[in-house]
């Protein structure tokens, strides 16, 4: 096996897209996803059974078209990779029972991995923070030291501290119920707006006023924060719920009162909710924490208010802002093959074919 | 011929069996068979399980005419570890694939299995039409009607096992209801009443049908679409609920 520059296969199967990607060493090769987006739009939210049903039916189309467009053959891999957690445990199995299948087949080794650490490794493929990094004098390939990140999407919402990508990580705060993009199609279906709630919220947000309503930003009080000396018991975490049901509440208020929803402004004030805690949060977290490296990643980094925000308050703090290109940031294969080739070079040893998928598998577990 | 058959109905199992296809039934040799007593550890053990079948499983799978897999009906999750390995391995190999369901493995196994009158073997259990049923969860079977030659009559089908009426029946499903069952006037034979599909039964009747019909390709085999037999549990939302 090439240790020094491998090429490693990558699959991802932890949600609603069945991504298969293959990078050698941090050189992406090619990141084929396959969505099952349009069948959950009905229902306002992943479905997880329709969404394992859709990786069993995409996983062998979607290899195939990453093998032709990369011009490489399995026989070329030196190493696949597999998300085993977090996220939809039939999902996730499914993704799993391929890649095994693929190692045994092939007799490659196999490596399980974190899919939260994954949307790390993926700062390590993206042209411009690569460029960004060199202008930080790290050199090519590399992440930046004191290095943190901020995963905001459909699936989860946590601050990570990143001291080695491929042996140290640790989670900082994440949400205790919902993941932040999973409010936003709560509460886009609220508004009556179209699913994936995120981009539709963002766009009326631009509309609206931000300060208009006053919605709560959950464990944002003394009691959960406590301070730098004496943290709370959710200083760097997050809560969505609450503000969820106030949205509803908000809105029959105002149909109770027979008055015009002023749908813009409560979209606006939503999202302003949402995100001013996980930037504030996240930015509070670097500094505590000694993080001068800010790297985003999720698909909520597809919204603009989220980056406008991010940036605003980074900056100010003299933190670095990382923000990989979008087809990065949602879920797929290419990351998962970057933290697999980050394990190869640094000589971690492989999972054995009998483990099993994880859907809450801790960040602290890089590798199974 | 060499095959490959993987079946994750229930239990998780594997078999590699070899005939001759001018004399299939009888010159069939099981050269490798794992199959797991439970119904909930597939994603663990299958891959260690196929695995365990070869010596060398990147040079011995291509060689093999092809990988049959069992597509259900059963539980989603474990149905889908068996599936997605065979479609995997098979595009890997490069070896050709085919579907068989599952519930003709038990069938098979009724069919093999002789009956006894004062120690002789007398003739095939399945002496006229039989039932095959498996645990559906949720209070429910799946289950099929077979000739007392193992053809399939009817199904495969999803409910509860009240709707199964005069009629032998065999299978773990049999056992979880034997009650209600014999309430209906149906016979549960003891001695088949916690009978899994598995790979190998799977493998014996894909050999005899192959065997019959001179060719894999004119057995009649399925593709690997899995028979979910119910839909996902999601409803499309109805009206907002109130919060206040
Ligand atoms: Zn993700």
């Amino acid at each position: 096996m090439n240790q020094s520059n491998p090429l490693i296969l990558g699959i991802e199967s932890s949600c609603d897209e069945t991504g298969v990607g293959l990078v050698r060493g941090t050189q992406l090769l090619t990141n084929t996803v396959s969505s099952s987006m349009d069948e959950h739009v009905r229902f306002g939210g992943v479905i997880p059974e329709i969404a394992s049903r859709a990786h069993l039916d995409a996983f062998v189309p979607t290899l195939e078209q990453a093998l032709a467009d990369a011009g490489v053959t399995l026989e070329d891999v030196d190493a696949i990779a597999v998300t085993s957690g977090p996220g939809l445990a039939g999902a996730l199995m499914v993704g799993v029972s391929a890649a095994k299948a693929l190692a045994l087949a092939t007799g490659k080794p196999l490596y399980a991995i974190n899919h939260l650490v994954a949307h790390v490794g993926v700062g390590l493929l993206d042209e411009s923070i690569a460029a960004q990094a060199a202008d930080l004098n790290i050199g090519a390939g590399a992440l930046p030291p004191n290095l943190g990140a901020l995963l905001v999407s459909g699936g989860h919402t946590e601050i990570l501290r990143v001291r080695s990508i491929a042996s140290d990580v640790e989670l900082l705060g994440a949400t205790i119920d919902d993941a932040a993009g999973e409010a936003f199609d709560k509460v886009a279906r609220i508004l009556g707006l179209s699913y994936p709630g995120g981009p539709a919220i963002d766009a009326l947000a631009k509309q609206g006023n931000a300060k208009a309503i006053r919605f709560p930003r959950g464990l944002t009080v003394p009691k959960y924060m406590g301070t730098a000396e004496a943290p709370g018991p959710h200083r760097y975490d997050f809560s969505f719920s609450g503000l969820k049901t106030a949205v509803a509440r908000c809105v029959e208020g105002y149909e109770v009162r027979g008055e015009e929803i002023p749908m813009a402004d409560v979209a606006a004030s939503f999202q302003e909710a949402v995100l001013d805690v996980i930037t504030a949060k996240a930015v509070l977290a670097c500094k505590e924490q000694g993080i001068t490296t800010l790297l985003l990643g999720g698909g909520v980094a597809a919204n603009s208010r989220l980056r406008e925000l991010a940036a605003q308050r980074t900056s100010a703090a003299g933190i670095t802002l990382l923000v990989p290109k979008l087809s990065l940031c949602t879920d797929n294969g290419a990351m998962v093959a970057a933290l697999g080739a980050q394990l190869v070079m640094n000589g971690v040893a492989p999972s054995d074919l009998d483990f099993a998928p994880d859907s809450s598998m801790p960040v602290s577990s890089i590798s199974l | 011929m060499r095959i490959l058959t993987i079946d994750t109905s229930a239990v998780a199992s594997a078999a590699v069996l070899s005939f001759d296809l001018a004399d299939a039934v009888r010159s069939l040799r099981v050269e490798a068979n794992f199959a797991t007593a439970d119904t909930r550890s597939h994603a663990e053990v299958l891959a260690p399980g196929v695995k365990s079948l070869f010596e060398d499983p990147p040079t011995e799978g291509p060689a093999l005419d092809a990988i049959i897999v069992g597509t259900g009906p059963g539980p989603f999750t474990g149905l889908r570890s068996g599936i997605t390995m065979a479609r995997t391995l098979a595009f890997t190999w490069g070896v050709p694939l085919y579907g068989l369901m599952s519930l003709d493995a038990l069938a098979q196994q009724v069919f093999d299995t002789p009956r006894y009158d004062a120690g002789r073997a007398v003739a095939p259990l399945a002496v006229r039409e039989f039932v095959v049923a498996t645990d559906a969860r949720r209070k429910e079977v799946y289950w099929a009607r077979y000739s007392a030659a193992a053809q399939l009559l009817d199904g495969p089908h999803v409910g509860p096992a009240d709707a199964i009426t005069a009629v032998q029946v065999f299978g773990a499903g049999a056992g979880l209801y034997a009650a209600e069952l014999t309430a209906n006037g149906c016979e549960v034979d003891a001695g088949f009443a916690q009978i899994q599909p598995t790979a190998l039964e799977l493998g014996r009747s894909a050999v005899r049908r192959i065997g019959a019909a001179g060719s894999l390709e004119a057995a009649g085999l399925l593709d690997t679409t899995p028979l979910y037999l119910r839909e996902s549990d999601a409803k499309v939302p109805g009206p907002r609920k109130r919060a206040l």
